[in-house]
């Protein structure tokens, strides 16, 4: 019969319209803003620099390697590297960047950063309302609007954030481990000599110049 | 052929003869459709000469959305390539990423785990579904169904994107195939959640179908109009649910077996008569069919590792030689051709598009028919223009 498609099409958006009134499942709109879906725990929008404690410049654990300013494809990041150091999570000496801008109008939110960093010093925000009217300086951000510290990156990302913790936590362990057997050793070697010194037969000689003292 | 033009065709510009021999008296009328046009999918044009309704010549223009891809590529480093990628074809973000992933690996001779490999499969597949739902669905909306159809298919394409968010971060601009498997490992709970969405897959095939098959005024549209001969299509170079639909028995799923697609039970639906009908038809048997490719696919996925153990992120330098991968993406054959020199960029970076290859045929299909059916076949030819400019 001619029409019987076009009344059977008719019979399922009925179908719909009806059961939205009933079903969860057919009414799928969200009115956002008032209504908002939680963010996947994977979301990523625009990447960050996470820092440790509570002073973004002293915790800031990146250490200006410029590995992500390499990599990122359309090179939206810009580093300065300091002159000086400032110790790092497991109290190292580190290069710290006086500068770290990243342009999120050119930033595509590729997570190639994150990937390459091997500090576990840059990670993807969640947050995407970041509509500004100033197209320049508001979208250019520098490394104060980056900072966000790690209880944020926990509450964003929690089981991500938590290997990372499990994983630092690791190698400041074996860190201190190895200062710790060099100060061992170190201390051993002192008393080995002392002791081989004390041993010694005492020849007069006039005592040798110490080794590094040439260049200096 | 209306994209390479004879060096007298261009030398007589648009004022080459018509190509269907105009009927009755008077001037033809020429119109530009697009570029800003809600019909062409974008920033694509169509000079098409008119006479009365009837198409008499058309001149496909495109460039309008050209990004430099390819050029960009041999400047960067072969991971800088892989979220560029993603915006080829934006609807089909993980093909892209594997057509290119498998060139890179051909290249470097890279192996992939089993499951990075069955997690490709995943992914490849329910983004044929959602493309095919939502081509179908843009298709309807041009033949004036205004909204619901696309509403419908986009409904469940939502859930599909939900399920790439929570594994990949990222809804459309996935980014997720590495060189030698997979960025991250998707998790129980993703898997269970997929396994949901895709049992309720058949439902709405059924509905959408309900919906659209039977329906008159579509088989009126879209009965006889836009036939691509197989043998034109052939020659042409045409290749996905296009050229299925024309009856040409190829499908590079069965015929390359990249990947691991000779594990899979699925059959290759192929049309009889080529026109947009068929077009339509095809593609709603192939959502069926992937729906068949998930549920092996989500049953016999194996534990284990996701990367290559010797593949590594940075500095990542193939040995010299050139590689040509290609994958069956949801529009058609999709190859990313490389040439390494042993730098870290590559040489030569080319890609396929099946978007752009398909379209070459369009005037072919266009003569002789109405203005309001050429916006009907150009919407059955399914053309994304990030891909066709690149």
């Amino acid at each position: 019969m001619l029409g019987e498609g076009i009344i059977k099409g008719m019979l399922e958006t009925a179908k719909n319209f009806a059961g939205s009134f009933v079903s969860e499942d057919r009414l799928t709109t969200v009115e956002y803003p008032e209504q908002r879906i939680p963010t996947a725990e994977n979301a990523r929008v625009f990447p960050f620099l996470v820092y440790d404690g509570s002073d973004w410049e002293a915790g800031m654990r990146c250490v200006a390697c410029q590995i992500c300013e390499k990599e990122c494809p359309p090179k939206c990041i810009y580093i300065e590297k300091s002159k000086d150091k400032k110790p790092d999570f497991a109290g190292k000496m580190q290069i710290y960047p006086t500068r770290f801008d990243i342009d999120i109008s050119v930033c595509m939110s590729c997570q190639i950063c994150v990937e390459v960093c091997p500090f576990e010093a840059i990670k993807m925000d969640t947050q995407f309302e970041l509509a500004t009217d100033d197209r320049f300086g508001g979208l250019l951000l520098d490394r104060r609007e980056l900072s966000k510290s790690n209880e944020y990156y926990h509450s964003i990302h929690p089981t991500e954030a938590a290997e990372v913790d499990a994983r630092l936590a690791e190698e400041k362990r074996a860190a201190e481990a190895k200062a710790k057997a060099a100060a061992v050793a170190a201390a051993q070697k002192a008393a080995a000599d002392a002791a081989a010194k004390a041993a010694a037969p005492k020849i007069e000689t006039p005592a040798p110049k110490p080794p590094d003292a040439g260049g200096q | 052929m209306s994209v390479v033009e004879t060096k007298a065709e261009r030398a007589a510009g648009w004022n080459r003869p018509p190509a269907v021999e105009p009927e009755g008296e008077g001037e033809l009328l020429e119109v530009a459709m697009g570029p800003h046009h809600p019909s062409t999918h974008g920033v694509f044009r169509m000079d098409v000469a008119l006479d009365g309704e009837r198409v008499v010549r058309l001149k496909p223009v495109f460039g309008y959305l050209h990004r430099n891809h390819e050029k960009i590529a041999e400047g960067a480093s072969y991971l800088a390539s892989m979220p560029y990628t993603d915006r080829l074809d934006y609807f089909c973000s993980l093909t892209n990423n594997w057509a290119y992933a498998l060139a890179v690996e051909k290249l470097a001779g890279q192996e992939v785990p089993e499951r990075a490999e069955y997690i490709r499969v995943i992914l490849a597949e329910l983004t044929r579904i959602q493309n095919h739902a939502s081509t179908i669905g843009f298709l309807l909306q041009e033949m004036g169904a205004s909204g619901t159809p696309l509403m419908y298919a986009f409904r469940e394409r939502e859930k599909i994107l939900d399920l790439f968010e929570s594994l990949t971060g990222s809804r459309m601009m996935c980014n997720y195939m590495r060189f030698g498997g997979c960025r991250v490992d998707l998790s129980a709970a993703w898997l269970e959640a997929t396994k949901k969405v895709v049992a309720g897959l058949p439902a709405f095939v059924d509905e959408f179908e309900a919906l659209l098959t039977g329906n008159e005024i579509l088989m009126a549209r879209c009965q006889g109009v836009g036939v691509l001969k197989p043998d034109l299509a052939v020659n042409a170079s045409i290749s996905g649910p296009m050229l299925r639909a024309s009856g040409v028995n190829y499908d590079i799923r069965k015929v390359d077996h990249y990947g691991i697609y000779d594990r899979f039970r699925f059959r290759v639906p192929l049309g009889d008569h080529g026109d947009v009908y068929d077009r339509y038809m095809v593609r709603v048997l192939e959502m069926r069919e992937s729906i068949g490719i998930l549920n092996q696919a989500l049953q016999e996925i194996p534990a284990g590792p996701i990367m290559d153990a010797k593949a590594k992120l940075r500095g990542f330098r193939p040995k010299p030689g050139e590689a040509y991968g290609r994958i069956e993406a949801p529009k058609g054959e999709l190859g990313f051709y490389l040439i390494s020199d042993g730098s870290p960029n590559p040489y030569r970076y080319r890609v396929r598009p099946p978007s752009l290859i398909n379209l070459t045929v369009l005037e072919d299909m266009c003569l002789g028919h109405n203005v309001a059916d050429v916006v009907l076949i150009f919407g059955s030819v399914d053309i994304v223009l990030g891909e066709v400019d690149r």
